[in-house]
């Protein structure tokens, strides 16, 4: 079996062409990952670019609402660009520019992944090109905007059902087309190996922090942590110093749409089957000739039919647990949180807040639950204004 | 053991291999057009199993894997079409799929199938040498050869994937995804006659050749020349009608191919 393994799942299901990259892209991360030049100015730029560490804010309200254990928000949604995006982003900018490339490019959903990619793109004077499905450029026009802003061009994707995956395509296809001054910027824990260990290595600094938090705070680790899952960038975040704790429950949120028993959905663990996609051999929605399913979700980040191939392994392995929330209780927990605690969370995020709702009441009061807000829901509001029929003007 | 068919599709002077992409515009005009080409004379088909997500390809071909899925199209069904034609000829015949509808359709059963209906090779686009070994223990046991790409990138790698590579060699011309291309600027001298100096089986490269020009180009530097999107965008434009087009164009390169050298001065 190949490099990049968890369990049987991940690999390097790619193209020839990108072969010879992607172990130029391993050897470039094995160089620099214990690099202490490299970490020096990743760590600068956290601290004081992305404005990291992320709060661990105790949500009193919604804790006295739910009357359980103690809830914890892990805030990702304060950093610079408003999503837990900006860590990989950074880690892969800085890749790049060792690699010696000039020109970056990456898939984005909701846009939140695009928006931290062109920021650090400016910032660190490289070339943007942003592939983004036809229908999300669509749903999140703001998004849009602002990439444009950030000097970035917005490719709108019309292949496919016009949403994640068909980006993550075309920016494979581009890739493929030019990579001696191009680095692939890719947003999630997906793809083939070297990405989804990079991307969970960058975004594992959610978990450094909120384990050290929550010890001095509490004195004692969660009984849980909680995230939304797409792809899975955040949640391998919010999970990975948190796998060896084996008291401490793992809950991904998957995106349920209209319901894991109706076909608009993007619940990958509830409904998906092993396959290889998008570069790895992971759990994908596909009917039974192996076709990739058109999923659905309100969660432009979420609306993806893979899943990354670790979450993958902790499903099969047992150490992680996958719930699927549709989007009526992601709105409804938006909505609650807006309400309870005074803060507007990504769409994506509400789906781990929705579950957070139904768990948190079970679990005794003396314990806490870590939950991940991976982004905040500015970029939401008018969608969700449209679910509930309300007119709005962006 | 490698296909017999396949080594002799490069026993009649320079080969051309003929691409389309299964089940477009129907499964039934897919038979017929397959019919035309062989009439052209192509040595060698190649046959697209149709996917929903073709990242290695480019428009004429995602769309053509598009209009194949809405009219149905699917492996089995492809394995039956393969099966009538090799009722009728005995034209060397492989797939190009995506990997995961053979994932799932079971490898042990894919090849097996493949042996039955008398499929001589697949292409695997999304299967690179480090990830082969998984399908390529069914596929030997059945007969049937994955054949191995070679892309511009590839130079620290040919030797690898030239030593492992049965049927024939199928080199990249360029980077980027299928499509045709204005000019075809790699120098891919030094990369072919590494493959050759490793490995005995007949080279043909693909990718962006649209032209009896660049055929012929192409041919002058390997063992024969593949064609795939100018030949789907025939079928795109002439739709039902388009056998007469296929079998014309490839009648043309199979001629370009096989040409003597004095034409290829107009494409270097």
């Amino acid at each position: 079996m190949s490099k990049g393994r968890y369990g049987t799942f991940g690999g390097q299901y790619i193209p020839e062409t990108l072969m010879n990259e992607i172990h130029a892209l391993e050897e470039a991360y094995a160089k620099y990952k214990d690099d202490p030049d490299f970490n020096a100015e990743l760590d600068t730029l956290l601290r004081e670019y992305a404005g990291r560490p992320s709060l661990l804010y105790y949500a009193e309200k919604m804790t006295a609402a739910l009357g359980g254990a103690k809830v914890y928000l892990k805030r990702e949604d304060l950093n610079h660009t408003g999503s837990h995006k900006i860590n990989n982003v950074l880690g892969q900018a800085l890749l790049a520019k060792r690699m010696g490339k000039r020109r970056i490019i990456a898939e984005t959903g909701a846009g939140q992944h695009g928006v931290a990619t062109a920021t650090a793109a400016a910032l660190l004077d490289l070339e943007c090109e942003i592939f983004m499905g036809r229908e999300d450029t669509e749903r999140q026009v703001l998004n849009v905007y602002r990439m444009e802003l950030l000097g970035a061009t917005v490719h709108p994707v019309d292949s496919g059902t016009k949403t994640l995956k068909d980006a993550v395509n075309e920016t494979m296809r581009e890739w493929v087309a030019r990579t001696a001054d191009t680095h692939y910027l890719l947003g999630s824990v997906m793809g083939p190996h070297p990405f989804p260990l990079i991307v969970r290595d960058f975004q594992s600094v959610i978990s450094k922090e909120a384990r050290e938090q929550i010890l001095q705070l509490e004195g004692k680790l969660p009984a849980a942590v909680l995230a939304c899952v797409g792809g899975g960038s955040n949640a391998m975040g919010m999970f990975f110093n948190f796998i060896p704790d084996a008291g401490v429950r793992l809950i991904g949120c998957e995106a349920a749409g209209l319901g894991v028993e109706t076909p608009q959905n993007a619940a990958t663990i509830a409904n998906g089957s092993l396959g290889v996609f998008h570069g790895m051999k992971s759990y994908f929605c596909q009917d039974d000739q192996g076709q990739i399913a058109p999923v659905y979700s309100i969660s432009a980040g979420l609306d993806y039919p893979g899943i990354g191939p670790e979450h993958a392994w902790l499903h099969d392995s047992g150490r992680a647990e996958y719930v699927p929330v549709t989007d009526e209780e992601a709105v409804a927990a938006f909505e609650f949180l807006a309400q309870t605690e005074g803060i507007i969370c990504a769409i994506e995020s509400a789906h781990a807040v929705a579950y957070a709702r139904k768990l948190v009441p079970q679990i005794p009061k003396g314990e806490s639950v870590i939950l991940c807000l991976s982004g905040r829901g500015d970029k939401d509001v008018a969608a969700i204004a449209r679910y509930r029929g309300v007119q709005v003007h962006e | 053991m490698s296909s017999s068919r396949i080594a002799k599709a490069f026993q009649n002077g320079k080969a051309f291999i003929a691409f389309l992409t299964g089940g477009d515009p129907t499964l039934a005009k897919s038979e017929e057009f397959i019919y035309e080409m062989i009439a052209g004379g192509a040595d060698l088909i190649e046959i697209g199993v149709p996917f929903s997500d073709p990242i290695a390809e480019g428009e004429v071909i995602q769309r053509a894997n598009l209009r194949a899925l809405q009219a149905g199209a699917t492996l089995p069904k492809l394995f039956d079409l393969v099966a009538r034609v090799r009722q009728k000829s005995e034209i060397p015949l492989v797939f190009l799929t995506y990997l995961n509808p053979v994932f799932r359709y079971g490898y042990a059963a894919f090849f097996q199938k493949c042996r039955e209906v008398g499929l001589d090779g697949v292409i695997i686009p999304d299967l690179p040498a480090e990830e082969q070994e998984e399908a390529c223990v069914f596929a030997r046991q059945e007969g049937v050869d994955v054949i191995s790409l070679i892309a511009p990138t590839s130079a620290a790698r040919v030797r690898k994937i030239a030593e492992s590579a049965t049927g024939f060699l199928y080199v990249v011309s360029s980077m980027g995804v299928t499509g045709v291309r204005g000019e075809i600027s790699t120098n891919l001298a030094p990369m072919l006659q590494l493959a050759r100096s490793v490995s005995g089986i007949p080279v043909a490269i693909g990718f962006g050749i649209g032209t009896p020009a660049q055929a012929h180009a192409m041919a002058q530097l390997a063992d024969g020349a593949i064609v795939g999107s100018a030949l789907v965008r025939l079928v795109e434009q002439h739709g039902e009608a388009a056998g007469a087009h296929l079998r014309r164009f490839v009648a043309e390169m199979k001629a370009a191919v096989s040409g003597g050298d004095e034409s290829a001065a107009q494409v270097s």
